[in-house]
């Protein structure tokens, strides 16, 4: 039952992400980005994986939507057709890439296998062996993200803090930079 | 804008206060479920971005100041930070929880406490600041 909703999801995956590459409509792009994050999401779900799924489903089909939907509004939401030309030695990279790419996949374990190096690794038995001892805390990933792999968390939230930075550095000048100064002045309180 | 929209302003209205409570739930529920700092930080950014769409960047921007957000975003990375140096400082290593009470577990509890609310602080400000600059702009 399982493998039945492993490939429908794959299968929409797959459909939505041709139908994002061939639409000129920016704002259907978009939409169809929701959809492809929300699909992941459900993916995620299958595969047991709920904190992932949830993140997935809370920042890939709804903040960037949004913030997609915002940039939208900013530069319009229709695509400039693309000039019909025939670039094969684009679709020799990309066939190429494509194989290597599946060939990749045959040095992975395999999908759902007891023995995968994730079962058997020392580190999740300890994680699953000891860190309700150690920490306390039922949720092994809570545990693991928070405490055991702290340095990683610390990382992640800096990275977030920097998209922040960054985009307060690049769009809020150019933002106030057309108004005048009393607006100047209540934007800045 | 909205004016035009009675139902989806009702309807928000009303989905607001949920979905705030949500994401403390997330926030403080993560120790037993799915959930944690991150995903509560973007449900609770999830209702600021709500009531902006409905009543404008402008009103929004009322109820959340931007010099607020923008304290709020480098204070949820310090209380991250300071929380290991704090470990530091009471002998143990960076990030490390287990001196931060008399019981390790305790202090462990302390620490992820103190530790996912700086990410939640952080992640909600900065989808708010970021949704505020795309959207603000003229």
């Amino acid at each position: 039952m399982t493998l039945v909703i492993d490939v429908f999801l794959f299968l929409f995956l797959m459909i939505t992400a041709v139908a994002m590459a061939r639409m000129n409509s920016l704002f259907g792009v978009v939409m169809m980005s929701g959809i492809y994050s929300l699909l992941s999401a459900a993916l995620f779900m299958v595969m047991d994986a709920p904190d992932v799924a949830f993140t997935e489903a809370a920042v890939g089909a709804g903040i960037s939507t949004v913030l997609m939907l915002g940039t939208l509004a900013l530069v319009g939401r229709v695509q400039k057709p693309a000039l019909r030309r025939h670039h094969f030695a684009a679709l020799g990279i990309v066939i190429v890439t494509g194989i290597a790419l599946a060939y990749g996949t045959y040095d992975l374990p395999a999908f759902g296998d007891a023995d995968n190096p994730v079962q058997t690794s020392t580190v999740t038995e300890r994680y699953v062996d000891v860190s309700g001892r150690e920490i306390g805390i039922p949720n092994i990933v809570t545990s693991v993200l928070a405490s055991y792999r702290g340095y990683d968390t610390l990382g992640e939230t800096v990275v977030v803090f920097t998209a922040a930075v960054a985009v307060l550095v690049l769009l809020g000048r150019a933002r106030r930079r057309g108004v005048t100064g009393e607006e100047r002045e209540s934007d800045l309180q | 804008m909205m004016h035009r929209h009675p139902i989806l302003r009702a309807v928000s209205k009303l989905l607001i206060a949920p979905i705030m409570l949500f994401a403390l739930y997330v926030q403080f529920h993560g120790d037993y479920g799915p959930g944690g700092g991150f995903q509560a930080g973007v449900i609770l950014a999830v209702a600021f971005i709500l009531y902006a769409l409905m009543f404008g960047v402008e009103t929004a921007r009322r109820v959340a100041p931007m010099w607020m957000l923008r304290f709020l975003t480098a204070f949820g990375v310090l209380l991250y930070g300071g929380t290991g140096v704090v470990g530091i400082l009471l002998g143990g290593a960076f990030l490390d929880y287990n001196v931060l009470a008399a019981d390790p577990k305790a202090g462990q509890h302390i620490g992820i406490l103190l530790v996912e609310g700086g990410v939640g602080i952080t992640v909600a400000s900065v989808m708010i600041v970021l949704f505020f600059t795309f959207a603000g702009r003229k």
